[in-house]
């Protein structure tokens, strides 16, 4: 017979207040089996724990309850606190009446009567647990980086610095990202690819990290500490250790009609290409849509004028496959489509431009050297509205709900720039609400309108249409209460931001949660910011959710520390709730391998006896227990149940089940 | 598949070549349809008030009607396609308004909301078929630069009229096609045309229709299809004047070959 003791909790007033914690703890003293009932404030607090190691210590438990929040929340704390005085931790068993009972009811004679429930169905389940033991496995001391933007590469650098490898997997052709396309960054004013480029040719230089450029996840096997990546590097048609990034192909190459991505397709590259001056790898790649060699065998000037042969017609896709202890996901955001806001007539007229296509029309490096002109016929404007929250804040089901977080900033920022370089012109920007906390943020905007004389107008816009040459920008003045209509030479749109829709498939095969808009979801929103759920899975910028630069490499810099952390461990407890497989019931039909996701499960040929000296050689599963996570696919898909968790085995749930329904 | 017809107040007043044409045309395109028995007003405006019941009866009166017949109702003019579609969507989804519409009318079965409520224009888009409508044109209207104007009615809003793309909507533009003229995209085919303010604050009406029939003369339109008869009273009477205004049911018979 067991000993056990109960602790209830009253998280202050956060259980309390709707369940009568005392009346819970009388209660479940008089369950069979346990001998000891306690409540206390905080029973995660330094008090609560000696008092949880104080009874096991007087009363010889062998088993608790603890009544508090989520298991996801304090059962590891609770573990800690049972080992060490002297029980295995996996006689704990956690009571969820926080989420699951106070939070949500009102009433609390209700609440009371399901908290003792719960309690009654982790005391029923605790009387079958048994002291499990977890296995050790040895930890990869390398990282895999997904993305290469500013995100990434911060994330790189410090988990390089700290003596770790390192490799980052981009899957455009040069790491930088989206930063690398920005012409000034907020609130300082400091040029992007200033304080980006040396950052990616440290990148570059760093002896522990290996930049794998045009390449992108395959597949992801294993688990935290020792995982198998597949990463396919796709071809680009020239070598990348020959090339010495010249650049005579570019000017040779007779088919200049690709959309140049680096400045937002605002103009053309040729098939052959480095993205932009500072490109890291400073290598060349051939467009294979564009390439006349590719598409019909005809032309191959580009081999024939490069010295070192560095071009290769016959390259494929290679896939290579490498280790790695912790995984870092830093795939950055896009702006969104704009097909669902035709009211701006974005598709419709070339001088409705996005935000970012602004950046390269402002950027010395960009189409027009830096010299702010229109697309449609390379003349200065002078009148330019801004129009702010293109989809941000937007509850039609057209963009996204949330706030974009950065284009509050990065308008005043233009529209500064703009006045500063362009005094005579007149600019506009209609807001919903103008948004600047941060550092230096709100003095930043404060200056746009009162030192630069940016007309900032409160309202939407519900039209843009042309007349007699202009682009007419019909809204409403919210503070005026009046409809104006603005003739403006450019407008410019501040587009939502989204995650890059890569995420998707990369959070599946890392089995990492991803929330309603595809950001992914973070281990605990306040506490653990930078983790995923999934142990050694790391969020890093824009990926768990908009943030800025300085918040992004403050972001990525702490998830290095966390990926530090992990890599400095030489082994890692696995779980110890592992499945095994009872070989008596085992009929080897192979369903549970199929549906592991972790690729634990094996077949081995085992004799059995089966009576009159005979024997039988049958094929049995045989989990690796140090692969297994513990997910119970298998139990669920076994026919004849053989598969069984240690620590969830179906005994016990059945247990939890029958004493829920039993009055 | 049977519709029933519901020609509306307007088409047998001031709009008849709107239902004349209309008729000719469902004939020739072998569309099988009735006219709802004793139809009655559609109720003319959608009210806003979300509690409000008794001007709503009306039109559930003329959808439960359709839906004893045993057939989609089919609505022409844009007033009452936007009151009666509104008004299903109320007796289908507002369990408020439902109990208190039957309680009223004491139908001899409880309306919830089954009958489906296509446009005249949803008809041709989704049952007959553009391409259909093509290959039944004998007198193609080629050479023709027209204009849709679809006004407010149909459009908005998008998630219950779920007629078109409300920002720029193209269903008019393929019907223009189909009968082989040209459409002519303009910024104001889907603006407000000044509606009823035009009985209060007439000048308001003239700057709104002026908006649109200036908007649609610069873009080179030399006439104006809508399926409205109050947007084809406002642009007509408030608009430039430079620019006629049809109903696209007239441009059809013309193309079918059925107009006299």
């Amino acid at each position: 017979m067991q000993k056990i003791g109960v602790f209830v909790c009253w998280c202050g007033s956060n259980i309390a207040a709707t369940v009568d914690v005392k009346k819970v703890a009388e209660v479940l003293k008089a369950e069979p089996g346990v001998v000891i009932s306690e409540n206390y404030q905080y029973m995660c607090s330094e008090n609560g724990q000696a008092l949880i190691r104080n009874a096991i210590k007087e009363h010889g438990l062998t088993g608790i309850v603890v009544c508090s929040c989520s298991p996801r929340m304090h059962e590891a704390t609770f573990r800690k606190t049972a080992e060490s005085a002297g029980l295995n931790p996996y006689m704990v068993e956690i009571a969820n009446i926080r989420e699951q009972c106070s939070w949500i009811h009102k009433d609390i004679e209700e609440a009371t009567e399901k908290a003792i429930i719960l309690g009654r169905s982790a005391i029923a389940k605790l009387k079958l647990n048994a002291p499990l033991t977890s296995g050790e496995s040895a930890v990869v001391k390398r990282a895999l980086v997904i993305g290469g933007g500013i995100a990434g590469i911060q994330s790189a650098l410090d988990i390089a610095e700290a003596g770790y490898e390192v490799d980052i997997v981009e899957s455009a052709p040069t790491i930088g990202g989206n930063m690398a396309k920005l012409d000034k960054t907020f609130p300082t004013l400091d040029c992007a690819a200033c304080i980006l480029t040396p950052k990616m040719v440290d990148c570059a230089q760093n002896e522990n990290i290996d930049i794998m450029t045009f390449s992108e996840i395959e597949s992801v096997k294993g688990f935290v500490g020792n995982f198998k990546v597949q990463i396919r590097r796709k071809a680009r048609f020239v070598d990348e250790k020959k090339c010495t990034g010249c650049g005579v192909c570019m000017q040779k190459c007779p088919s200049k009609k690709g959309k140049n991505e680096f400045n937002m397709g605002l103009n053309n590259r040729p098939a052959i290409y480095i993205p932009f001056a500072q490109a890291i790898p400073n290598v060349a790649i051939i467009d294979p849509e564009q390439c006349l060699k590719l598409k019909n065998g005809k032309c191959g000037l580009c081999a024939m004028q490069c010295q070192v042969n560095a071009i290769d017609y016959t390259q494929k896709d290679e896939i290579i496959e490498r280790e790695y202890g912790a995984i870092v996901v830093a795939t950055g955001y896009k702006p969104i489509s704009l097909e669902n806001f035709n009211e701006y007539g974005y598709d419709t007229y070339k001088d409705v431009v996005t935000s970012l296509e602004l950046e390269r029309l402002m950027n010395a490096a960009g189409p027009s050297d830096g010299h702010l002109v229109r697309p449609s016929d390379h003349k200065e404007p002078k009148v330019i509205t801004f129009i702010q929250c293109v989809g941000s804040r937007d509850t039609s089901g057209c963009g996204k709900p949330y706030c974009s977080k950065i284009c509050c900033m990065y308008t005043a920022k233009h529209a500064m720039l703009i006045r500063e370089k362009y005094p005579n012109t007149e600019v506009h920007v209609f807001y919903i609400d103008v948004r600047t906390p941060g550092k230096n943020y709100d003095e930043f905007f404060r200056r746009a309108v009162e030192q630069y004389g940016v007309d900032y107008i409160k309202g939407m816009v519900g039209k843009v249409y042309e007349e007699n040459g202009k682009l007419m920008v019909q809204g409403s003045d919210l503070i005026n209460n009046e409809q104006v209509v603005i003739p403006s030479d450019l407008v410019v749109l501040a587009a939502a931001i989204e995650p890059n829709p890569s995420v998707r498939k990369i959070a599946t095969m890392v089995t990492a949660s991803i929330d309603t808009n595809n950001f992914l979801t973070e281990a605990h929103a306040k506490l653990r910011p930078v983790e995923s759920p999934t142990a050694g899975i790391f969020l890093s910028g824009v990926c768990q959710g908009p943030k800025d630069i300085p918040e992004t490499v403050s972001q990525a810099s702490a998830c290095a520390a966390k990926v530090v952390g992990l890599l400095s461990k030489d082994k890692l407890k696995c779980n110890a709730c592992v499945s095994h497989s009872d070989e008596m019931l085992c009929t080897g039909c192979s369903v549970c391998a199929n549906v592991c996701p972790y690729g634990a499960i094996t077949y081995v040929d085992k004799e059995f006896r089966i009576g009159g000296g005979k024997t039988e050689l049958r094929r049995v599963a045989s989990v690796n227990e140090a692969v297994c996570q513990g997910c119970g696919a298998c139990t669920v898909a076994c026919p004849s149940g053989a598969m069984d968790l240690k620590g969830f085995s179906n005994k016990q749930i059945m247990a939890e089940v029958d004493a829920i329904c039993k009055r | 598949m049977k519709f029933c017809y519901y020609p509306g107040c307007t088409l047998r007043t001031k709009a008849k070549q709107l239902d004349i044409y209309a008729r000719k045309c469902l004939e020739k395109l072998g569309v099988d349809f009735e006219e709802i028995k004793e139809w009655q007003c559609c109720g003319a405006v959608y009210p806003v008030s979300k509690d409000e019941v008794a001007t709503k009866l009306s039109a559930v009166r003329t959808l439960a009607s359709a839906k004893e017949q045993g057939g989609k109702l089919l609505t022409l003019c844009s007033a009452c396609h936007h009151v009666l579609k509104r008004v299903n969507c109320d007796m289908k989804n507002d369990a408020n308004i439902r109990l208190k519409a039957n309680n009223y009318l004491a139908l001899d079965e409880e309306y919830v909301g089954e009958t489906d409520v296509v446009h005249f224009l949803e008809l041709l888009r989704d049952y007959v078929g553009f391409d259909k409508i093509k290959e039944a044109v004998v007198n193609p209207l080629k050479g023709q630069k027209i204009g849709a104007y679809y006004g407010c009615l149909l459009l908005r809003p998008s998630e219950t009229l779920a007629f078109d793309n409300p920002e720029n909507p193209r269903i008019i533009e393929d019907f223009i096609s189909a009968i082989g003229a040209t459409p002519v995209n303009y910024a104001f085919k889907n603006e407000c045309c000044g509606a009823y303010v035009s009985t209060t604050q007439q000048d308001l009406a003239v700057k709104k229709s002026h908006k649109v029939t200036d908007s649609a003369k610069a873009a080179g339109a030399e006439k104006l299809v809508t399926a409205c008869p109050l947007c084809m009273y406002n642009l007509t009477e408030n608009g430039n004047g430079e620019v006629p205004v049809y109903y696209f049911t007239e441009l059809l018979a013309e193309a079918l070959g059925v107009k006299e």
